[in-house]
């Protein structure tokens, strides 16, 4: 039952963030790019007020897989670094907090464009 | 070009046919939510296997992200974000899919300005403000330690 609980909440709650987003394509002339800059950059905000953790945890990866969460994770990093680590964690903080992530969305990226031939794939303009 | 008011209305419906908000916003949701509920999944997949709470989550994503390059790659995503809108692209898969799609769709205009600079397309300005951001947060965070000791 607990676990169940576990994937509910993170359905739920990633479902709703999503509808945020829906509802800025539906009602604004928001790019897909705006929205995905706005929703990182709000992460970082709402990590640094202290509003996203509660989410994360309350949520798991409803909260931390929409983008807003790797906002969240700079913000954290930066955090956690300043704290261990003085002034240099300003610039060492967040990028090491999200290494693996960009790491793999670059070596990824290239494998696929190697492997892949490319056609009408793009969403996203 | 003529239309009479009836054909307006018609083509009207025909343009903004995708973006009925009864049909948007549950679909969003849904799969939204599904790809949230596949991460927790693999999130208590990997806290199993051993690994700590920062590294599974960092896994999490790694994982979302191969899968949306494998799925860009055979032209599968597309499909899905179609439906899904902002479902596929709020979600990691949605920052993954913009790097993976424009180098995909540049590879023919060379691998190093085409390939590997418009990977970045989308992708840059989310990580220049993303970054920047919380630069500026570990600024102030820096300075509130230092004049409350």
């Amino acid at each position: 039952m607990e676990v169940f609980m576990e994937y509910l909440k993170a359905f739920v709650v990633g479902g709703l963030i999503c509808v945020v987003g829906q509802l800025l394509i539906d009602h604004t002339k928001l790019t897909p790019a705006r929205i995905l800059v706005g929703f990182v950059v709000a992460g970082v905000i709402l990590g640094a007020v202290g509003l996203y953790e509660p989410l994360v945890d309350f949520a798991g990866a409803g909260a931390t897989v929409p983008l807003t969460g790797f906002g969240y994770n700079l913000a954290k990093g930066v955090q956690e670094a300043v704290q261990e680590q003085g002034p240099v964690g300003i610039l060492i903080g967040g990028l090491k907090a999200t290494a693996g992530g960009i790491a793999a969305a670059v070596f990824f990226s290239l494998l696929a464009a190697l492997i892949f031939k490319p056609s009408d794939r793009s969403v996203s303009g | 070009m003529n239309l009479t008011k009836e054909e307006y209305e018609k083509l009207n419906q025909k343009a903004s046919n995708n973006t009925k908000s009864y049909i948007t916003l549950p679909c969003a949701f849904l799969i939204g939510g599904l790809i949230c509920t596949l991460g927790q999944g693999l999130l208590n997949l990997y806290t199993y296997f051993g690994l700590d709470e920062k590294n599974a989550g960092m896994m999490v994503s790694v994982t979302l992200i191969f899968l949306t390059a494998l799925l860009t790659g055979l032209s599968v995503f597309n499909v899905i974000a179609k439906h899904a809108g902002a479902g596929t692209l709020v979600p990691i898969t949605g920052f993954a899919n913009a790097m993976v799609s424009p180098a995909l769709e540049f590879k023919s205009e060379g691998f190093i300005l085409g390939l590997g600079a418009k990977m970045f397309i989308i992708a840059g300005p989310v990580l220049v403000y993303g970054i920047s951001a919380s630069i500026i947060y570990g600024i102030i965070l820096y300075l509130i330690q230092v004049f409350t000791g």
